[in-house]
């Protein structure tokens, strides 16, 4: 039941997304700002229809945190206090970008250690194989 | 046409499916031709059972019966013929028929093109094959079975969403699962040579056109979908690092390296564990993806309506698939011996990194994408991944390969020829700075786009000097064998993509805007006027149409006609109207109206975009050319001395005993 | 040459997989997988002066209600989920042993009032906030949310989505007893 509701709840989420729209003219003082605030909000999470960014998304809620930021971006805040005051209020999950923090760090860590384990494993396969370039027979032959 | 007819039919191929993965297999092993023989009309029949099965649901939908649950919850009177047909696969029952018609479309070319295989080989191949579609047919018809009725039948029924009814649902899941699907026939191959006990390798040779193929369609169906998604969702990206999608890139990724990896044990007895393994984790990851989809364990707008025994038997399905294949290759993977030498600086050595770089990859999406899991599971609350952490670590995971790509086709098997690449390299970074001095004069500004230059100029140069080397060097008519041209086309095709990706990123210009009609605006180079809105009307739809008139210096460019539809289901979907160009898109959409005739509007000039689908297209085309060398085609009927890991005494009575 | 140990790596890498994917299978059963931990747990509730529902000249702030714990439930006349926990709130007004007080979300107040008189008011108090800058600071999103706030004036629970007796009873209910027993 209690699954049902929460179906319920993402169901009516997502019928109010598809009644209001992204776009969403704003007022900006230059291109620069512009594209400021696009680079900004597509990095940021829109918390109803949760794999859409606040820049593409349609649901009211982002609209309304795009014109939060777009006024806190006159207001002359940076990103960072931008950012910061978002997370506030909804945890790091608005952010697209995971923080680097210890639930992170397999994350972020995770692919360099799998980069050095395959590397070495290369690395012991070449020294392996490999031979001095002078003992290896002719190959005749089309070389394809 | 009775939609229970459907039910038998499944659970007729059902039976013939169990057949199929045992009589073969056992006739395999024994030595029996009669069983082995089977293998043939097994498939054949399963394959007539699915695809009535399939025409038994098509046809349900062309009839608009919606006493059938499926049709009535994706289909109504008012849908376009076309959307009810696709519509079809538009939700998760249909899919799933659809990836098992697909996966007996290729099991049926095998019989059909694989007539010169060894016999035990091929009986091997379809019966694990057929232990595949078991599986597949035992999950829908116990938790998704597309024809269960719905009584007492609606007059009509839901609305397909709007968002599918659009020509990319007819293309993108087709392609995508032929691809993803067809990863099957090289899996088959790789755990019929585990089971066959192979040592020699001459089973890679006929698994690489079957492997080059599939990799073609899953490129095209994921640049189906990138393109379906740019223009269907309003906001001009095409690509966004959703779960779903990262799980038709991975097995891309896995398949990528897989081509390379069979052509190093193809033809030079190389890498044979690896390609094995390669070849198992390819489907794995196919797998792995119609997991992910349908088990409700990731948020997504693609993700599948799921249900707890979905979840579980795909998972339980999964298990019992790639862990009884990487336990049989644990148990029997040929020795790492073998292969010829080769030295440092030569091509295999490149391959290998390319290899490792591609495979990385894969992982490191992989990680990204589960991620968020772990948190939860974990209980260390909800931890959020998306593009800003896979674009960077692709990015840098990438450039090696990108950096080694031009030397590649270049390099000799074998041999180090350094005089080779250092000319070579001279000549491609000339042309690289002197293609970012271009941009630079044409106005493109900042790193990022000059980089992104010069790394499609050095890809496609590379591709240019080893093509103009092999026309100098190689005989009339020998120039370019079909697997060299399929290297070709897909090596320039990723030039063709770098290109397109990092241009449209950086170079795209996207403004929201509100208008009175009258006004306009200028973007770029071009001017939008806004002429107002006017209402329309569709099939089964009603809209609100603008008119957009695009000049540039006062010239008319176009005229577009974004929509705002309103579907009989009460669903609104916008429709951006684009106007395509090779070198650059004009978009707009339409928000909504503000009042006085005033409306908002999103207008974009996206320089380059379409070349990340052309580049696309060239890789799939490179990948569809090399299936056409006659290096794979089998002259006679191939007998191989397979040397078996244990002795079969079984075997010589039993042939003696069928040939009496 | 013998066989490579490494070989069985790929089998138990793979089974390690199987196993966090049935953990998460089964964790998705008894979790919303939408939930996000509110930041604001423990933390003082955002200030606010939000005009009452009954009579919009009068403001309700957060300093008035400081003293008892209270129970602030977002809700709207155009949230569906909202109509299925009403019933629920309906029910369990008097018995949560603190003051329900309803949080009328991004709503014209006459379309609520005119949604309280159809489905009844299970609230002690309704504030509006129509535009919804207040509620960003709970970090609302979406309707229904409630929050548990202390007498201090320090949130000290907050789930989303309806509300249903289960998780009344296994959650919400032993921490509105843990305030009380703590005397705050």
């Amino acid at each position: 039941m209690k699954r049902l509701l929460a179906i319920v709840f993402i169901v009516f989420a997502l019928a109010l997304g598809a009644a209001a729209f992204a776009i969403d003219p704003l007022p900006f003082k230059d291109n620069a700002q512009r594209d400021r605030f696009q680079h900004l909000t597509r990095e940021l999470r829109c918390m109803v229809c949760q794999d859409e960014s606040l820049l593409a998304s349609n649901a009211d809620f982002a609209k309304q945190l795009r014109r939060q930021i777009f006024d806190m971006m006159q207001q002359g805040k940076s990103d960072k206090e931008i950012k910061d005051w978002l997370v506030a209020r909804y945890s790091t999950f608005i952010l697209y970008d995971p923080p680097l923090a210890p639930s992170t760090i397999a994350l972020w860590f995770g692919t360099p250690a799998i980069l050095l384990a395959g590397g070495i494993v290369v690395v012991l396969l070449l020294r392996r194989r490999t031979r001095p370039a002078g003992s290896i027979a002719e190959d005749l032959g089309d070389d394809w | 046409m009775n939609p229970e007819l459907g039910q038998v039919a499944l659970i007729l191929a059902l039976l013939l499916s169990a057949l199929q993965c045992v009589l073969p297999i056992v006739g395999a092993w024994r030595g029996s031709r009669p069983l082995m023989a089977t293998a043939r009309s097994l498939a054949i029949g399963q394959f007539v059972f699915v695809a009535l099965a399939f025409g038994i649901l098509m046809w349900s939908f062309w009839t608009n019966d919606f006493s059938v649950a499926y049709v009535a919850q994706n289909s109504n009177l008012s849908l376009p013929w076309f959307y009810k047909l696709s519509g079809v696969w538009g939700a998760h029952e249909g899919s799933l028929l659809l990836w098992m018609l697909i996966l007996n479309l290729w099991t049926v070319a095998l019989v059909v093109f694989g007539t010169k295989l060894p016999e035990a080989f091929f009986s091997r191949v379809i019966g694990v094959l057929g232990f595949v579609a078991f599986g597949f047919l035992l999950y829908m018809i116990t938790t998704s079975n597309p024809f269960l009725r719905l009584l007492p039948a609606p007059a009509s029924g839901a609305d397909l969403n709007p968002v599918l009814q659009d020509p990319g649902l007819v293309f993108h899941p087709p392609t995508l699962y032929m691809g993803y699907v067809g990863f099957s026939v090289a899996f088959a191959f790789a755990i019929a040579s585990l089971l066959g006990g192979e040592l020699k390798s001459t089973w890679v040779r006929w698994a690489r056109p079957w492997t080059n193929l599939a990799w073609g369609f899953l490129t095209l169906g994921i640049v189906a979908g990138s393109a379906w998604a740019y223009y269907e969702l309003g906001w001009g990206g095409w690509w966004f690092w959703d779960p779903v999608e990262n799980a038709s890139f991975m097995p891309w990724l896995i398949g990528a390296a897989l081509i390379h990896a069979q052509a190093i044990t193809d033809k030079r007895d190389g890498l044979r564990a690896w390609t094995l393994l390669l070849s198992i984790f390819a489907f794995a990851f196919s797998l792995l993806g119609t997991f992910l989809v349908r088990s409700g364990l990731l948020t997504s707008v693609h993700a599948f309506a799921f249900a707890p025994a979905r979840g579980i038997f795909i998972l339980v399905y999964l298990a019992v698939v790639v862990g009884g294949s990487l336990l049989l290759y644990a148990l029997r993977a040929p020795k790492v011996t073998g292969g010829k030498s080769f030295a440092l600086a030569s091509r295999e050595t490149l391959m290998v990194i390319g290899n490792l770089m591609l495979t990385v990859a894969c992982a490191m999406v992989m990680l990204g994408t589960l991620y968020p899991l772990v948190g939860e599971a974990l209980n260390i609350g909800r931890i959020s991944v998306g593009p800003p952490y896979f674009g960077p670590l692709f990015l840098i995971l990438m450039t090696p390969l990108v950096l080694a790509l031009p030397f590649g086709p270049l390099s000799r098997w074998g041999k180090a020829d350094l005089g080779v690449w250092k000319r070579a390299l001279i000549r491609i970074v000339a042309l690289a700075v002197l293609a970012g001095i271009v941009a630079f004069v044409l106005r493109a500004r900042g790193w990022y786009q000059l980089l992104g230059v010069a790394a499609a100029t050095w890809v496609m140069a590379g591709v240019a000097l080893f093509a103009i080397k092999r026309w100098r060097e190689a005989p009339r008519g020998k120039r370019y064998p079909f697997e060299m041209l399929g290297m070709m086309l897909a090596h320039f095709g990723i030039g063709v993509f770098i290109a397109g990706a990092i241009l449209t990123r950086s170079m795209s210009v996207e403004q929201d805007v509100s208008m009175k009609p009258g006004a306009s605006v200028d973007v770029g180079a071009y001017d939008f006027h806004f002429n107002g809105v006017a209402e329309t009307q569709g099939p089964n739809y009603r809209a609100q149409q603008g008119t957009v008139v695009i000049t540039r210096n006062g010239k008319h460019v176009v005229t577009l006609h974004p929509q705002k539809r309103t579907y009989v289901g009460g669903q609104v979907q916008t429709e951006a109207a684009i106007q395509a160009g090779v070198f650059r898109d004009l978009y707009v959409s339409l928000g909504d109206s503000i009042g006085g005739g005033a409306w908002s509007l999103r207008v974009y000039d996206k320089p380059f975009v379409r070349w990340i689908w052309g580049g696309g297209v060239l890789m799939m085309l490179g990948g569809f050319a090399v299936v056409l060398d006659k290096r794979f085609r089998l002259k006679r009927a191939v007998e191989p001395e397979t040397v078996r890991a244990k002795p079969e005494p079984a075997a010589p009575r039993k042939l003696a005993e069928g040939e009496a | 040459m013998r066989k490579p140990v490494g070989r069985f790596v790929p089998l138990i890498v793979f089974a390690a997989l199987v196993v966090f994917f049935a953990v998460g299978l089964v964790w998705n059963q008894t979790h919303d997988a939408r939930f996000v931990p509110s930041p604001l747990i423990d933390k003082p509730a955002p200030a606010f002066r939000l005009p009452r529902l009954e009579n919009p000249t009068q403001f309700v702030t957060k300093a008035e209600l400081l003293g008892k714990p209270y129970l602030l439930n977002v809700f709207a006349s155009w949230c569906f989920a909202c109509g299925d926990e009403h019933p629920t709130l309906m029910a369990y007004r008097d018995r949560f042993g603190v003051p329900l007080i309803g949080y009328d979300y991004k709503d014209a107040p006459q379309d609520a009032r005119a949604w309280l008189q159809r489905h009844g008011d299970p609230y002690h108090e309704v504030i509006t906030d129509q535009s919804g800058g207040t509620a960003i600071d709970f970090g609302v999103y979406g309707a229904p949310e409630t929050y548990l706030i202390d007498a201090k004036g320090v949130i000290r629970y907050k789930h989303i989505g309806p509300l249903t007796p289960d998780v009344i009873a296994k959650e919400l209910e032993p921490k509105i007893r843990a305030l009380e027993g703590s005397g705050t």
